[in-house]
């Protein structure tokens, strides 16, 4: 029983780091329709610089922070402008193969700047576990989890409240209609952008905390599409309680799983549960039933 | 077109070959290929296996991504299955390498038909990513199913042989790679002008309307699901067959990728643009390889930077095509050839 209620509770920790870098894809495909796939790349590199910020230049902790994400806001605008603009209209396959090529060629570049050497990432948050009796959960998770969840409502919070939020709901609703009342859909789509970026920088920052960093700390990214499939491609509600369900549906695989086929399950079984939901139930808990069946 | 070049018929324009000028330049051609051998090095001869299996997966994923607009991002994992049924035939069961080859075939493209049952449900965005977590089962599958694949470790593959010849050097089995590729070429030519390859085509641009008008989405999508895995699976058992061993390590989703990449840069929906696609994405890597081992001879820091370089590069190559020439290197060499064609008169 006990290791159960620990296997859960590290679940929900780890799930919800996936739900922010779940909200990283849903704020650029509810806005622009298109699926990042270069998501994992831009985790790796938030990481990578937050970290460069704080040793190379000594930086304190907030400042390194905040530099970061106003990295990732010129990022996703970069990107937005100079590649995706251009293949607005273009089939599916392309938009995908272009986030795709970029997250190839932002990787090479990672490994050009920082060497593929493994890296720790250094001590920012007091390194106490916190025991809640029936289960403890380690420095890393808490602190990731507090930090999700924070951003995640400073995130819903600008999407909900604020008169930019509400554009980008408007233009995320009806292009032309929100075009016709005076919102500019071009800056809503690189401010989409920025908005996903942001939060695959933060969510690399808090993964590269717990685990460490290394150029392949992006790979985690392909198994958050199992959590905005179950969540619902463009559903922000969704995309917060998918990690949540993904993260400790994973842990349990890899609790009851492993000991029958010798380790693993932890890494494939979010990859069971997407072909498992897009069988049964492809437009996920909350998202738009838009699919049309062929 | 040509002056004087006149089609009367449907069948006529249909014609593989258009004309005698092409099925000359084309006998050189396939003799050149045939002559090659004898006065390369065994380096050109790797490069020249390595280019046909591509070609060979390249047409398989065009067929199926190009011609009938299902995205698979999960190709790999079919070549995967035909290396591993393969290996698994010829030395558990000790068959001849030359009835293992379909059977790796038959193998992926079941596979295949199991994979290709969402896209009777879903399209688009999600069955790309159905393929991309199929792509993640099946690497599972080739590592953990330890009794049959060894795991990591990989299994031990013998040489294929025909009569007492052992197949065992690049050159001998480069003309093995060659007759199989012109064979997978000349089917997949004939395939798309046929009544199956219409119904793709038809499927691709718009599925609806392929439907009403009799086109039976359910066996088409299937179909093209199992020939494009049947290419897979035949190019994997190539490849495992030449490397002589099979592991996980060689199916990984970045293959899946550069399929998808050959298939993207040598042009959507030509058979020819596969050719120059798998060509083209497999000489650029070894291209930059030969740089920059002349690179670290002179400046041994500098040379360390284009082992990145290539994901670099190929990433720019995709985003490049995908922007500037949607429709590929077979496009381009459309336009050469107009060029040509009514020089000096060409607008």
């Amino acid at each position: 029983m006990d290791i159960l209620l620990q296997v859960l509770v590290t679940g929900i920790a780890t799930g919800g780091v996936y739900g922010l870098i779940a909200l990283g894809f849903v704020l650029i495909y509810k806005a622009t329709g298109i699926l990042n796939l270069a998501t994992g790349i831009f985790m790796t590199l938030g990481a990578f610089i937050c970290l460069t910020l704080l040793t190379h230049l000594g930086l304190p902790f907030w400042f390194a922070f905040i530099a970061t994400v106003g990295f990732a806001i010129l990022l996703g605008i970069a990107v937005e402008r100079l590649v995706l603009r251009q293949l607005i209209g273009e089939p599916i396959i392309s938009v995908i193969m272009v986030t795709i090529g970029l997250s190839s060629v932002l990787h090479g570049l990672t490994h050009v700047i920082w060497s593929p050497d493994y890296r720790s990432f250094p001590e920012i948050f007091p390194p106490e576990p916190l025991n809640l009796g029936f289960a403890v959960v380690p420095s890393g998770l808490l602190w990731g989890f507090i930090f999700a969840a924070v951003s995640m409502i400073v995130f819903i919070s600008i999407f909900k409240f604020t008169r930019t939020g509400v554009a980008m709901r408007a233009t995320a609703s009806d292009q032309q209609a929100a075009q016709s009342m005076g919102i500019s859909v071009r800056w809503v789509f690189a401010l989409s952008w920025s908005f996903g970026a942001a939060a695959a920088f933060i969510g690399g920052i808090v993964i590269g905390n717990i685990s460490g960093i290394s150029i392949y700390l992006g790979d985690i990214g392909l198994k958050v599409l199992a959590v905005i499939i179950l969540g619902g491609l463009d559903s922000i509600g969704g995309a917060i309680l998918g990690g949540l369900i993904i993260g400790m549906l994973e842990n349990l695989a890899g609790l009851y799983l492993d000991p029958l086929v010798g380790g693993g399950v932890k890494g494939v079984a979010p990859f069971l549960i997407l072909v498992l939901i897009i069988m049964i139930r492809p437009y996920g808990l909350f998202g738009k039933k838009i699919i049309e069946r062929v | 077109m040509r002056c004087g070049d006149f089609k009367e018929s449907y069948i006529k324009d249909e014609q593989i070959f258009q004309s005698l000028f092409v099925k000359f330049w084309l006998v050189v051609f396939i003799l050149f290929l045939f002559v090659l051998p004898f006065m390369a090095d065994p380096y050109v001869m790797y490069i020249a296996n390595l280019i046909g299996v591509a070609v060979i997966a390249a047409i398989g994923l065009n067929i199926l991504t190009g011609f009938t607009g299902q995205i698979s991002l999960g190709h790999a994992a079919f070549a995967g299955v035909g290396g591993y049924t393969a290996a698994i035939l010829m030395t558990r069961f000790d068959l001849s390498f030359w009835l293992a080859l379909p059977c790796a075939g038959i193998m992926a493209a079941l596979a295949g038909l199991v994979i290709g049952i969402p896209s009777l449900r879903v399209k688009g965005l999600y069955l790309c990513i159905a393929t991309l977590a199929a792509q993640f089962i099946f690497e599972f599958i080739f590592i953990h199913w330890e009794s049959m694949t060894h795991g990591i470790r990989g299994i031990n593959v013998p040489a294929p042989t025909l009569g007492a010849i052992v197949i065992d050097t690049e050159k001998k089995f480069y003309f093995l790679t060659l007759g199989i590729a012109v064979l997978a070429v000349g089917f997949a030519r004939n395939l798309v002008r046929s009544r199956v390859g219409r119904a793709f085509v038809a499927i691709r641009d718009r599925d609806l309307a392929a439907e009403i008008m009799g086109i039976s989405l359910f066996r088409y999508k299937l179909t093209a699901f199992a020939i494009s895995s049947f290419y897979a699976g035949m190019a994997g058992a190539l490849w495992v067959c030449f490397m002589r061993i099979v592991t996980p390590e060689q199916f990984p989703f970045h293959l899946s990728i550069q399929y998808l990449a050959m298939v993207i840069v040598g042009g959507m929906g030509s058979i020819l643009g596969s050719i120059f696609g798998a060509v083209f994405m497999t000489l650029t890597p070894e291209l930059l390889n030969v740089i920059s081992g002349a690179v670290s001879k002179a400046y041994p820091t500098l040379g360390q930077l284009f082992i990145p370089m290539k994901e670099v590069v190929f990433g720019t190559l995709i985003v490049v095509f995908l922007i500037f020439e949607p429709l590929g290197l077979a496009e381009i060499w459309r336009r050469i050839k107009a060029f040509f064609l009514l020089w000096p008169f060409s607008y």
